[in-house]
């Protein structure tokens, strides 16, 4: 799927979830911000947290891990929002602390194992081995709840 | 040294047609909407070639030409008229204030550069 | 070619706008407020209509405009007088323009049929009033493109044969007249050399010495011999444009051999005072008319002359105006870390901070004026629209408009056309009577329909009145009791009974008609106003009419909240909505049903929604008693009585997007930012409200019920 970006090495922004690590395309990466807590919306997902102000604009916040199925997380002083550009819309993602920036080359990214859980297969588009580790590249398209088909009426 | 047209039409329109044909054909082009900002033109700008509309707030075409020919510097610059309007009487009128020619809207860009060459020496 | 396309749009926006001056102008002359000058306005706006029209060879468009001119040329000249069956027979051409124009557009078709029945009917009145005039109209019917317009000097001479080919020449004398106006003979003959070897003489003899040349006067003639192979026609059509200032003589050679007569110039015309003298006498004629129009343009344009415009891309006011909503967020967050602080309120630093909220008032006061805009936009779309009602309900309309300036935002004023249209058709169908039922009444034939709009505490109020019938009560009542909507024995004053007409499903025509009964009642219009924060009410008086008032509010962008607590939640419900707070005893709240219940008030029982619970914040219902009412009137006049644990207040607040980053939300209007810096939910309170409606019809009680 990358083969046309052989020559260039993607920049990857990673974080850890538990023992877990993930990374994002830093491409996508708008900002990395402190932890403050969100207001809730009503009859929302439960990793919705809520949505906090990003200078004037509302920004929806979303529980990564609990995205992920990995439980809920706890927000700590430690925890950051990864602001990130999801098509037109700006959303927060809350981790518990970004580790490093990293280089790969795209040609190195394995395709993700059939492990036929669906959160994977949406979420996960690729797997980096690094020194060792194993950092599953998260997709984005899918991340926010999908709309509620009752507008379109 | 390219030619300077006036243009004077209320017209925003055909001022822009007008901007276009003309500066495509490489003429200097200064833009006025109305017979009272054409003769403020005028003062500034030393035109080779007038071109007025006749319908226009403010003033119109007619006393736009006559005050063109009574002001001194510009008693002998051609003034065309560029209007949908094709009676005798208005064209009559027109010469008498002093109009050179006379051109009737909807105009081909190709008559337009010809009626202006054919005015300008 | 996207030049061509760009000088297209600005055809049509231009034309818009010729457009509204044209219906405007009309209007003026129907209300007998016109002048010359309105005349000569709404000839113009016809007149650049075709002339643009032409460009781009829309031949409908041009064949009826020119058609519309002539009878308004006819007009402005006093050959035909602007009486009232002309204006609107004027109104109904200017619909019909419009229409073209949307065709042109690409947007509509246009009914054929009733085109050339109007240009017809416009046709008989040049024909009738100015028969004389006909020919010349004629004349510029189908002007060529490349039409040199001068008219072509007829000399009378005699046709030479066809046979005879001997050389042209030609005489030529331009008069001082011709170099005044532009002309040179040099150009002449260069466009004569162009039709062949040319042999030219020039013929100094009228040259005075030095000292006596008027360097203003024409002197000199040619003798020019063209070949006699050059067409006729192809050598006077270079004099054409000169006309009668450079007379010429043509003929063939063997005709041609006496000199040139001696007085080509009438006589004068080479004296240069006796010019100047003909100049001046022309210019009471020729030039006063112009001084008018620039009189009166003066005054007409004074606000134009007087404050210059500029255009701005809306984007870029769009973000200012996002802009300094966040610095008043910035402001009123700094206000309350200050006060927080425990600094004194004389201290400098809490002085600085007023002044500064005093300034940031004022350029969200500004800023939002750059983006006010008259209601005049949507005003002008109105009587049309009134015409075609009253035409196809068979009723006699004068609208009469007011306060078309007052302005408002803009996101307001794309969203008053809906509801002033509904308003407008209500008015019109259900207000007034037929000629013949006002005639019958005692009024006069026509009715009268007004549409105004003005500011009322810091609203804008849209009033649409008639003077029709009023609104009939006891069938009215009788409606809503046949319908359900009320109980038979249900205590209603006059004012409740008008506005029951408000009710979801409510139609008071017997028979649907095809102007109201197009799927929209006044319960959908009612909603789409408290939707955008606003609120409608009727008055009436039987047999005097009846007045809608629409109040909205002056700008989208912020509203007036009153800010609450649910919870640990902070929540803002807009103002407007609210009738009245409360704070019930604990036997005013009766349960009804397992999980509802009701609040009494003023002996009426009125649904209690629980704020916290609806938006699924907790699993119990606060004690009403402990906590505060809300008493708020939803959609279709209904009342429910929202509980919260607190009050904080009521403040401006600006409305963020909830969809711009997210997506709507159950029960959610808006977001707004608080002095706190925290993001709050402004309430949707008819879809709060909606939703236990629905819940409650999934209730166990109430669905057996059903």
């Amino acid at each position: 799927m990358d083969a046309d970006h052989h020559t260039e090495t993607v920049e990857l922004i990673s974080f850890r979830i538990d023992s877990q690590e993930f990374c994002l395309d830093i491409m996508a990466v708008r900002e990395i911000r402190g932890w403050t807590a969100a207001t809730p919306l009503p009859h929302s997902p439960p990793f919705v947290r809520g949505v906090i102000n990003l200078r004037g604009a509302v920004l929806p916040i979303l529980d990564l891990k609990a995205r992920l199925g990995l439980g809920d997380a706890e927000p700590s002083a430690r925890s950051v929002i990864i602001v990130v550009q999801v098509g037109k819309r700006l959303v927060g993602l809350l981790v518990d602390g970004v580790s490093e920036i990293l280089a790969a080359d795209p040609n190195t990214v394995q395709a993700t194992p059939n492990v036929g859980c669906d959160v994977v297969t949406r979420f996960v588009r690729g797997i980096i081995t690094l020194e060792g580790r194993m950092i599953s590249w998260i997709a984005l398209d899918d991340i926010l709840p999908p709309e509620e088909t009752a507008e379109a009426a | 040294m390219s030619k300077t047209i006036l243009t004077v039409d209320d017209s925003r329109m055909m001022r822009e047609m007008l901007l276009k044909v003309l500066s495509e054909a490489g003429f200097n082009v200064v833009q006025a909407e109305d017979g009272v900002a054409g003769l403020e033109a005028l003062a500034a700008a030393a035109p080779d070639v007038i071109i007025t509309d006749i319908n226009m707030p403010r003033m119109d075409g007619y006393g736009f030409i006559d005050g063109v020919r009574r002001e001194g510097r510009h008693r002998a610059t051609p003034i065309l008229v560029l209007s949908t309007e094709s009676s005798a009487e208005k064209k009559q009128r027109a010469r008498e204030a002093g109009a050179t020619g006379w051109i009737v809207k909807p105009f081909k860009a190709e008559s337009l550069i010809e009626a202006i060459r054919r005015v300008s020496s | 070619m996207d030049a061509m396309d760009a000088i297209k749009v600005t055809y049509f926006q231009e034309c818009d706008e010729l457009l509204q001056e044209l219906e405007q102008g009309l209007l003026a002359l129907e209300a007998g407020e016109g002048d010359g000058e309105t005349i000569n306005a709404v000839f113009r706006a016809v007149h650049s209509v075709k002339g643009g029209a032409g460009a781009f060879g829309f031949d409908a468009l041009v064949a009826f405009a020119h058609v519309f001119e002539t009878v308004l040329d006819e007009m402005r000249s006093g050959r035909l007088d602007a009486d009232l069956d002309i204006v609107k027979l004027m109104l109904r051409a200017s619909d019909v323009l419009t229409d073209l124009l949307q065709a042109a557009k690409g947007e509509g078709s246009v009914d054929q049929a009733r085109a050339d029945a109007m240009a017809a009917e416009l046709e008989a009145l040049t024909k009738e009033d100015a028969a004389a005039e006909a020919p010349a109209v004629a004349a510029g019917e189908a002007p060529a493109a490349d039409e040199w317009g001068f008219t072509p000097l007829r000399m009378q001479i005699d046709e030479p044969s066809a046979a005879q080919q001997g050389d042209w020449r030609l005489a030529l004398k331009p008069t001082t007249a011709a170099y005044a106006k532009g002309h040179d003979a040099a150009v002449l003959l260069r466009e004569l050399a162009r039709l062949g070897q040319i042999e030219s003489r020039c013929d100094f003899s009228a040259l005075p010495d030095f000292g006596a040349l008027a360097p203003e006067q024409a002197y000199l003639s040619w003798d020019v011999r063209v070949p006699g192979g050059v067409d006729e026609t192809a050598i006077r059509e270079i004099f054409d444009f000169v006309g009668d200032d450079c007379p010429i003589e043509l003929a063939r050679e063997e005709w041609a051999i006496e000199a040139p007569p001696p007085a080509i110039d009438p006589p004068g015309e080479t004296d240069i005072s006796a010019l100047i003298a003909r100049v001046q006498d022309s210019q009471p004629r020729e030039a006063s008319p112009a001084a008018d129009d620039a009189g009166a343009a003066k005054g007409q344009r004074a606000e134009g002359a007087a404050s210059p415009t500029i255009r701005v891309g809306l984007d870029r006011v769009d973000r200012l105006i996002n802009l300094v909503g966040e610095l008043v967020i910035n402001q009123a967050m700094l206000t309350q870390r200050v006060a927080e602080s425990g600094l004194a309120r004389s201290s400098t630093v809490a002085i600085g901070l007023d002044e500064l909220e005093q300034l940031t008032r004022e350029i969200q006061d500004s800023v939002m004026a750059i983006r006010a805009q008259p209601v005049k936009s949507v005003f002008q779309r109105m009587p049309r629209l009134v015409r075609e009602i009253a035409g196809s309900t068979g009723k006699q309309v004068r609208l009469v408009t007011e306060g078309e300036n007052t302005e408002v935002d803009k996101t307001v004023v794309e969203r008053l056309s809906d509801p002033i249209t509904h308003m407008l058709r209500n008015a019109i169908d259900h207000g007034l009577e037929s000629p013949e039922e006002r005639v019958a009444a005692g009024k006069g034939p026509e009715g009268t329909v007004r549409l105004a709009a003005l500011h009322r505490s810091g609203r804008i109020v849209i009033e649409v009145s008639d003077d029709g019938k009023g609104i009939n009560r006891p069938r009215v009542r009788e409606i809503a009791v046949n319908k359900g909507l009320i109980s038979p024995d249900a205590q209603l004053s006059d004012d409740e009974i008008d506005n029951l007409i408000f009710l979801p499903g409510f139609s008071t025509a017997s028979s649907i008609s095809n102007i109201s009964g197009r799927g929209v009642g006044m319960d959908v219009v009612k909603r789409s106003i408290q939707g955008l924060g606003g609120r409608i009410s009727i008055s009436s008086a039987p047999g005097r009419g009846s007045t809608f008032t629409l109040s909205l509010p002056l700008t989208l962008a912020v509203l007036d909240g009153m800010v609450v607590s649910a919870g640990e939640h902070t929540l803002v419900a807009p103002l407007t909505a609210i009738v009245e707070t409360l704070q019930p005893k604990p036997g005013d709240v009766r349960a009804l049903g397992p999980r509802s219940s009701v609040l009494t008030v003023r002996g009426g029982h009125v649904p209690l929604i629980d704020v916290g619970m609806a938006l699924g914040w907790r699993d119990h219902p606060i004690d009403p008693s402990e906590g505060v009412v809300l008493l708020i009137e939803s959609e279709g006049g209904g009342r429910a009585a929202i509980v919260v644990d607190a009050i904080q207040g009521q403040r401006q607040v600006v409305i963020k997007s909830l969809e711009e980053n997210y997506q709507r939300v159950d029960a959610v209007a808006a977001a707004t930012i608080l002095g706190d810096g925290r993001v709050a939910l402004i309430l949707d309170l008819d879809a709060l409200v909606n939703s236990q409606r629905t819940e409650r019809f999934d209730s166990p009680l109430l669905a057996e019920a059903s």
